[in-house]
């Protein structure tokens, strides 16, 4: 498989959790785990540019595919849109859902590139957060989605 | 949580995948989104001792009107469902179904084949197919096989699937002028499963006479439920606010729900009523647009 | 109002300066308790009950300590051989940490498998045989002092029933008086359920022992690290575990709300197990395992509210009963069993109040964890709360006037209540006020009367709180006798930039930035130049950590007043570089000049700088300060809450169409983390007011242990929150600020629960207790429908 742009290979057993090889095996410890049942939302990563989440597949199914985990949406020293906005917005506390819930961000955007607050709302339910009450997570996606739409040029 | 161990196994083919299941025997079980199996695995609820991982098939993801058919592929994920534009523009209880079940990240790998053959009563496309009057297309070590959806579901968690079939397509009539469809479960919060749901499919001719409903109940019984009574009840008449306030009333009647921490039975009941009369309305008001 | 003294880019208070946290978090490169990786490293997995009341007949552990790579599976007998099967809780009662006979709840610790990795101590869980011998538990509180109940805590001394305690405050025979001489009184019995605070990250623990050094490092979710350490040495302390040998370092949390305060079962297990084996052990609850273990709330309120007809509040009374699970492992301080429950009087002005409490056992896991809430204020709003609104509608009043008419003035405080508090400032009619122009309330309750001619359920509810946080003054407040100060210790290096560090330790509140506020509000320094440390007991001040809202009104005032120590300082070295006198220097943030000539100034920097270069002769070098605050009173922040609903009838689904919330804290540090702390508390207020309840079957098996039944909300449940504040300082606080971040959550639920009821009330409906769900609406439509 190819992560973060790098390509991996390894003999793992049937049944280990794509997340446990992410954070265990290759010490991306960024991809969380809170609930087990693919409830929360916190181990969301991406397959092929697709939202998952990783407590609820198997490593030996993802031969071949190519995983984004947070460690792999920006250049280091760098932010994505959605890491500058939820900065900008206060979108995080303790930041444990934080990883999940931007990588779901930015499938939701790639869809939905200019979404109204419900339709974030419901584009992230499958994310929890405990900590922020959701308004600066939904005022963050919105300012990513409007820096998205029109990208600042690069200054040189 | 961490499933038992089992063997894993690949099949890029159909008949390679049933070729597998034979040989592997009755612990072998497939696997595609993997979102129904794989968390009962991690529960121990399931302990297969082999998976066949049938994700990996070609050409089974498409949806297409073909003759006076819909055909869905198997694998088809929610997410493709959610937003094709033949489904949004002509089959718009889709949307309502797909909207709220689970999840965006889980309707990415969820897959229409997988919500069906799971057996489960809880599953939002069961109840759809129902009003949809669909057929099942399965194929298995005998050959391919045609199953209407009303012949499908045995029991909880039991289909009509043999061992080693896998289920391939989904056929679905067409949809005619003047038809509409409509789905709306009541849920404790997003993502849940049903408390009560209902789907409904409406076919009306020129004068507005029912020529055909579907009515499919959600998580009220033990298997997928059809409301017979009901849609004989609009079958053949022009539908007013009295027969679908009858329909409502047989809805609550005739479903079995069990009290659980979703509500009580009579609260099941209950609200099987209103959303029953609630979706023949947005059914009939889609129809006739 | 309050204003900025310092510039954006010094960052002082009042500033909504961007978090200085954030960068890790949001890269992926938070450093959580299972992230962290040690060479050798063993993992822990519990074996639990699966019965709530059990006799253990036997464990064999032959079939696990078979697998490959299983290297132990530890038991209450092997516990018992160093005296470590029970442990204290802070309350002075005793828990298990593993048993040796008896199980007392459902999915209590059985035993613990420690393996070479997760996986294999899986399998080696599951292939533990237990022979259980199951009890009838006793799950419903009310039938645990029946006569015939069993005795559950037979291993107590003198223990004759399963009653653990009875709290009273007040002056019962006056209260009792006015209640029966009284034009209205209104009763109600009111639950507020078990909760759990479902953090996203749940608990866990890395111990690592080094039989060379004798040292035990612990990587720890962890509240309050070093309360947890001394805990540890006097629990510890015969096994060889001395205070000075223990290391614990809290990384970062991922949401403690109070659930990371106490000492769980695991905690100790794997500390015995890498004592023991001499390895590394990791052991991380997984979800079923968080959820079931350390609850919060839990209390019956028997309430009566009595008032004059025009609907002046003459005395309240409330008798409690509360579950407590087989063991009190409240996390209240010493004196105080019940917490601040006493805060029960609320907003309101009257003389008569008496409450009392009766604790009993249940076969129900232990906890009564101060969930974003100072130990049972949640509890003691929603009772005052509830019953104003309900003396509201017995006499026909609108809630706000009712409110506004019985408010504490703002000339009468210091206020002391009737059951003992001194609550410090607030301006109730004020806040208030702000709430209803900012909702519209008038416009609303004019809707709400077309709405009901038309047969339609609209409701509006209000909740007008008084907090008390930041506990606490010595002289009452103590964890097991320790007091509950906190502390700064800050150090200026002679370039100008400086490290500070707190007893303390922040989970999401943002400590990073804000502490460096305060200190740059005192010093002139900017925030971005000062490092902020906290939960390492090697190297942090001794402090009592955090939780109930007590870091800025402890730990928050530790840091000021160290501060005015180095400015004091300071004014020394300056006088001696300007070559004036001391008396001669003035300070304005970042500098110090001469009296009337301030072109002739010092830096902060140049100060530092010179402390280390160039001080006056005769003086310390350095510059170093350190405070251990203990704070005369508590801070006592206030809110009005107003929310509007509308339910469907025939569904009972709820639609919450608006929720203003307006908070009083004082003076504030940074706005935008207090506004985030405010939405976050009010997402998890309407958690427990519509959604989140532990239940349980008679059997005592929980019905809901995962997060598929126990519901937390998503953003779609989660409304669209409107906050705003007023600000009346605290009069005894170093920085005129309050505590806030509990407030949310204590304010939410009656706001919400009145709301709905307010809806409902056309129907003859007068209470709900909360969760409130449509399940639960619908139901009690009909009942009323019937009764109609």
């Amino acid at each position: 498989m190819t992560i973060n742009g790098e390509s991996v290979s390894a003999e793992v057993d049937s049944r280990l959790l794509l997340v446990h090889f992410i954070r265990e095996n290759l010490d991306l410890t960024g991809t969380h785990i809170g609930c087990d049942t693919s409830s929360c939302g916190a181990c969301t990563i991406l397959i092929d540019g697709k939202s998952v989440k990783s407590c609820t597949y198997l490593t030996v199914r993802a031969d071949g595919a190519n995983i984004t985990t947070i460690e792999g949406i920006a250049a280091d020293g760098t932010n994505h849109p959605l890491q500058q906005a939820f900065h900008d917005q206060h979108g995080l506390h303790c930041g444990f859902c934080t990883p999940g819930m931007i990588m779901r961000s930015i499938d939701m955007l790639k869809t939905n590139p200019n979404p109204t607050e419900e339709e974030i709302r419901w584009g992230i339910s499958g994310n929890l957060c405990r900590c922020t009450g959701y308004n600066n997570i939904v005022k963050s996606v919105q300012q990513a989605a409007k820096e998205m739409a029109n990208p600042k040029e690069e200054t040189v | 949580m961490i499933p038992a161990k089992f063997d894993y196994h690949k099949a890029t083919s159909v008949k390679e995948a049933i070729a597998l299941s034979q040989e592997l025997g009755e612990e072998a079980k497939y696997m595609s989104g993997g979102h129904s199996l794989l968390p009962m695995m991690k529960l121990r609820f399931a302990t297969p001792e082999h998976i066949i991982d049938i994700s990996k098939i070609g050409g089974l993801s498409y949806i297409k009107e073909e003759g006076n058919l819909l055909k869905i592929g198997a694998m088809t994920t929610q997410t493709d469902l959610e937003h094709s534009d033949l489904l949004i523009s002509s089959y718009p209880i889709f949307g309502d179904a797909v909207w709220l079940t689970a999840d965006p990240s889980v309707r990415n790998f969820g897959t229409i084949g997988g919500n069906i053959a799971h057996g489960d009563a809880a599953n939002d496309q069961p109840a759809v197919m129902l009003a949809l009057r669909a057929t099942i297309v399965a194929e298995g070590a005998d050959g391919e096989k045609s199953i209407p959806i009303d012949e499908f579901f045995h029991g909880f968690y039991m289909t009509a699937l043999e061992p080693g079939d896998i289920l391939t397509e989904i056929q679905i009539p067409k949809a005619k002028k003047n038809s509409g469809g409509a789905y709306y479960k009541m849920e404790r919060k997003v993502g849940d499963y049903a408390t009560a749901g209902v789907a409904v499919h409406i076919e009306l001719d020129d004068a507005g006479v029912c020529q055909e409903i579907g009515i499919g109940l959600t998580n009220v019984s033990a298997v997928p439920m059809r409301l017979d009574r009901g849609e004989e009840v609009l079958r053949g008449q022009k539908v007013t606010d009295e027969l679908i306030e009858q329909v409502g009333q047989i809805a609550s009647e005739d479903c079995e729900p069990e009290s659980d921490l979703r509500g009580s039975e009579a609260y099941k009941r209950s609200i099987v009523n209103t959303i029953t009369k609630r979706m023949i309305n947005k059914a009939l008001e889609r129809a006739r647009n | 109002m309050f204003s900025c003294k310092t510039s954006p880019e010094v960052g002082g208070m009042g500033h909504s300066v961007k978090r200085k946290e954030d960068a890790r978090f949001l890269h992926g490169k938070g450093n959580y308790t299972d992230d962290v990786k040690l060479p050798g490293m063993l993992s822990m997995v519990m074996v639990r009950s699966p019965y709530a009341y059990a006799k253990i007949k036997s464990i064999n552990k032959e079939k696990a300590l078979a697998i490959d790579g299983v290297l132990a599976v530890i038991t209450g007998e092997d516990l018992a051989q160093y005296n470590l099967h029970w442990m204290p809780t802070l309350l002075s009662d005793s828990q298990m940490v593993l048993p040796t006979d008896t199980i007392m709840h459902q999915s209590q610790e059985v035993c613990a498998v420690v393996a070479t990795d997760r996986y294999i101590a899986v399998d080696g869980a599951e292939a533990v045989e237990v022979e259980y011998e199951p009890m009838q538990a006793i799950v419903d509180p009310f039938k645990s002092l029946d006569e015939d109940a069993p005795l559950l805590r037979p291993d107590k001394e003198g223990q004759k029933d399963n009653h653990i305690y009875h709290w009273e405050r007040g002056d019962r025979e006056k209260t009792d008086a006015a209640i029966a001489n009284a034009d209205v009184v209104v009763k109600e019995r009111i639950h507020l359920p078990r909760i759990h605070v479902a953090s996203i990250e749940t608990c866990g623990v890395v111990a690592s022992y080094d039989k060379d050094t004798q040292k035990m490092l612990i990587y720890l979710t962890s509240q309050a690290p070093h309360a947890i350490r001394t805990i540890l040495a006097l629990v510890a302390g015969h096994v060889g575990l001395s205070e000075e040998k223990i290391r614990i370092i809290a990384p970062d949390i991922g949401g403690g709300f109070g659930g990371k305060v106490p000492v769980y079962p695991g905690y100790v297990i794997a500390i015995a197990a890498s004592f023991l084996i001499g390895k590394p052990v990791k052991w991380i609850e997984d979800r079923s395992e968080n959820l079931v273990n350390g609850f919060a709330r839990d209390y019956h309120m028997d309430c009566e509210l009595a008032a004059t007809k025009d609907g002046k509040i003459q005395a309240f009374k409330v008798s409690t009963l509360a579950d407590h699970g087989y063991t009190d492992s409240s996390a209240n301080p010493s004196k105080y069993p019940t917490g601040m429950f006493s805060i029960c009087t609320g907003s309101y002005d009257y003389d008569n109040a008496f409450a009392e409490l009766d604790a009993v056992y249940t076969n129900k896991a232990p906890g009564g964890v101060a969930y974003r809430c100072s130990f049972r204020v949640t509890e003691a709003v929603h009772a005052i709360e509830r019953m104003v609104d309900k003396l509201a509608a017995e006499i026909g009043k609108d809630p706000a006037l009712l409110r506004l008419e019985n408010f504490i003035k703002k000339d009468q405080f210091p206020y002391a209540s009737p059951l003992g508090w001194s609550y410090d400032s607030g301006d109730y009619e004020a806040t208030l006020r702000k709430a209803m122009d900012m909702l519209g309330y008038d416009d609303y309750k004019k809707e709400q009367a077309k709405k009901r001619a038309e047969g339609k359920l609209m409701g509006i509810g209000l909740c007008t709180f008084t907090e008390v946080v930041g506990a606490g003054p010595s002289k009452d407040f103590d964890i097991l006798g320790i007091a509950m100060f906190d502390s700064a210790e800050i150090r200026v290096h002679p370039t100008g930039k400086a490290l500070a560090r707190f007893g303390t330790k922040s989970q999401g509140q943002g400590h990073e930035t804000t502490y460096a506020q305060i200190l740059a509000e005192e010093l002139g320094i900017p925030y971005t130049d000062i490092e902020i440390d906290e939960g390492d007991t090697d190297t942090a001040p001794y402090g009592l950590g955090t939780y109930a809202s007590r870091s800025t009104p402890t730990a928050g005032a530790a840091a000021a007043i160290a501060a005015r120590k180095l400015r004091d300082k300071g004014k020394k070295i300056a006088a001696h570089l300007l070559e004036v006198s001391e008396e001669d220097i003035e300070w304005e943030v970042g500098k110090y000049f001469v009296k009337g000539a301030p072109e002739k100034s010092k830096t902060i920097q140049d100060v530092a700088f010179a402390a280390y270069t160039n001080f006056p002769p005769g003086m310390e070098p350095g510059f170093e300060a350190t405070h251990y605050y203990d704070p005369p009173n508590l801070t006592f922040p206030n809110g009005a809450y107003i929310c509007v609903v509308e339910v469907d009838e025939e569904t009972g689904a709820i639609d919450v169409k608006r929720f203003v919330a307006i908070d009083d804290c004082g003076n504030i540090i940074n706005p935008m983390i207090v506004e985030g702390q405010v939405h976050g508390g009010l997402t998890q207020g309407i958690a427990p007011a519509m959604y989140e309840g532990i239940e349980y079957d008679d059997e005592g098996n929980v019905l809901n242990g995962t997060l598929m039944d126990y519901l937390v909300p998503t953003a779609v449940e989660s409304p669209h929150w409107e906050t705003g504040h007023t600000i009346t300082p605290s009069p005894h606080h170093p920085l005129g600020a309050k505590g806030v971040a509990e407030s949310p959550t204590v304010g939410a639920p009656p706001a919400i629960a009145n709301a709905i009821i307010d809806a409902l009330y056309p129907l003859g409906i007068k209470h709900l207790d909360i969760p409130i769900t449509p399940a639960k609406v619908w139901e009690a439509i009909q009942e009323a429908k019937a009764k109609a």
